[in-house]
């Protein structure tokens, strides 16, 4: 069997795994990181969103062979030195879940945009998360979340720039 | 769902992987974006002793044009067509198929070469690149051989790629001179294959009629083929609203669609000529008449 080392949410992680073991049972079984989710375990839902090397991408359609020597992150990594994300805070204030099946992998996705395009519209922000499906929120207060999360890093950055 | 066991490689080199290729035959499979090979394995459609993972070669994604060519590496993905400048600027036919293959987070992993070596009728690739009368290179024991896209595809999930060969390369002429292109689809959500969709690539005449068209639909027959019927009446017209109905009709007389959760043989005949006449349409807005 295949070792791996990975760097999981910035800690290098090694393990004995089967070739044709899933990324997502890999984080979820082997490494007890369950915030990852599995919805419909057929590429089609997002729950299981990763970021693989700063990539939103659903690690239950990769092998996590695929990822030896390379960076991933999960939904418990966006939280640092025991403060929120700011997409974290914003499904927060926002009420941006109802019953939270979704939001692991939509916060990823979420990150992964705000990464790319801080300022998005709200159709750049519908876009990028048209691959993970809510089944409650009718996504609303999910686009509200993200907006939020856009303005206070927008607002951090300011006070960073103010301060420095 | 669980796939079944495989050996894994991840070979750094062409040469490597052609090498394994060679030795596992019909035991081995190349594996790209895996976006439509790992939910096959996982169904156990398919099993493949050993897996060939190509994503550590490097050379194999780049976007660039020559004097007459845009040439696409098999490996780029779907995110980095949606973000190239060159893509964006001069290529709106592929931009238009980019932006509607799967999802977002499919699209980051999702390759070309793997949209066209999988050789799905349903996938979007293949009406484009047929549209765009597109080549592609395969690598061999035996070297490159460049294949014009209409000698591709066989059937579905079919190609003359050989199981030794590699598909390296997508080769699409350069529009030059008034030129415009599109790709409408049908879906029922994001996400889905087409209920039906088309591919048009159009090049004009000093005197405004069409000198060239390229015209394919996706998902609508066994396999990916070109409305050949369509283009002919296109060709050497202009393309006024008669014009346009008439191809249209043509290129959905011609599919040979099948009956499924998607809709019914008429309904999805009907969208074909209705996405046809859209193209066409969009096609001739973009290229400035
Ligand atoms: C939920 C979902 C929705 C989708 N919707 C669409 C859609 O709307 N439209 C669409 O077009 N596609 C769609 N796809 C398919 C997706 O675009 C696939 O990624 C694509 O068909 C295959 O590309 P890949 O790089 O993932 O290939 P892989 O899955 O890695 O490989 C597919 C096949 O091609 C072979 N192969 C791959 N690369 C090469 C190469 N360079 N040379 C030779 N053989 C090769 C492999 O051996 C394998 O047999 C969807 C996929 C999913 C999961
Ligand atoms: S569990 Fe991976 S996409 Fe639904
Ligand atoms: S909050 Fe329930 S699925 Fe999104």
């Amino acid at each position: 069997m295949p070792t791996i080392s990975v760097t999981v949410n910035g800690e290098e992680r090694r393990a004995e795994i089967e070739s044709r073991m899933l990324l997502v049972h890999f984080l979820r079984e082997t490494l007890n990181l369950t915030g990852t989710h599995i919805g419909c375990d057929t590429t089609s839902c997002g729950a299981c969103t990763v970021h693989w090397n700063g990539r939103p991408v659903k690690s239950c359609t990769i092998f996590a062979v695929q990822v030896d020597g390379d960076e991933i992150r999960t939904v418990e990594g966006l939280e640092t030195g025991g403060q929120l994300h700011p997409v974290q805070e914003g499904f927060w204030e926002e009420h941006g879940l109802q019953c939270g099946f979704c939001t692991p992998g939509m916060m990823m996705t979420a990150a992964a945009l705000l990464e790319e395009n801080p300022h998005p519209s709200e159709e750049e922000i519908r876009f990028a998360i048209s691959g993970n499906l809510c089944r409650c929120t009718g996504y609303v207060n999910i686009v509200k979340a993200i907006q939020y999360a856009a303005r206070k890093q927008a607002g951090a950055e300011a006070a960073a720039a103010g301060g420095a | 769902m669980i796939p079944g066991t495989f050996e894994y490689h991840a070979p750094r080199h062409l040469d490597d992987a052609l090498g394994l290729l060679a030795e596992y035959r019909d035991d081995g499979k190349l594996l790209a974006g895996g976006q439509s090979l790992i939910p096959v394995m996982k169904l156990r459609l398919a099993e493949p002793k050993h897996i060939i993972d190509i994503n550590r070669i490097a050379g194999l994604s780049h976007i660039a044009e020559t004097s007459d060519e845009l040439r696409i590496g098999a490996l780029t993905r779907e995110r980095d067509l949606e973000r190239s400048d060159i893509v964006r600027q001069r290529y709106p036919l592929l931009l238009d198929t980019a932006n509607v293959i799967a999802d977002p987070l499919v699209r980051n992993l999702a390759t070309v070469g793997g949209n066209l070596a999988h050789a799905d009728p349903a996938n979007d690739h293949p009406a484009t690149m047929l549209a765009y009368r597109a080549s592609v290179v395969a690598l061999g024991p035996n070297g490159e051989r460049v294949i014009p896209i209409d000698d591709f595809f066989i059937s579905a999930f079919e190609t003359t790629l050989q199981p030794d060969e590699i598909l390296t390369e997508v080769r699409i002429p350069k529009p030059n001179g008034r030129a415009g292109g599109a790709y409408v689809k049908l879906e029922r959500k994001v996400g889905d294959y087409a209920i039906a969709a088309a591919a048009v690539q159009l090049s004009f005449a000093y005197d405004g009629t069409i000198a060239e068209a390229g015209i394919a639909v996706t998902n609508v027959s066994y396999t990916p083929e070109r409305s050949s019927a369509a283009e002919a009446i296109v060709r050497g017209n202009r393309l006024t609203d008669d014009v346009i109905r008439a191809a249209a009709q043509a290129a959905a007389d011609a599919c040979e669609p099948t009956a499924d959760l998607r809709g019914s043989v008429e309904y999805k005949r009907a969208m074909t000529r209705t996405m046809t006449a859209r193209a066409l349409r969009l096609a001739l807005v973009r290229a400035g008449a």
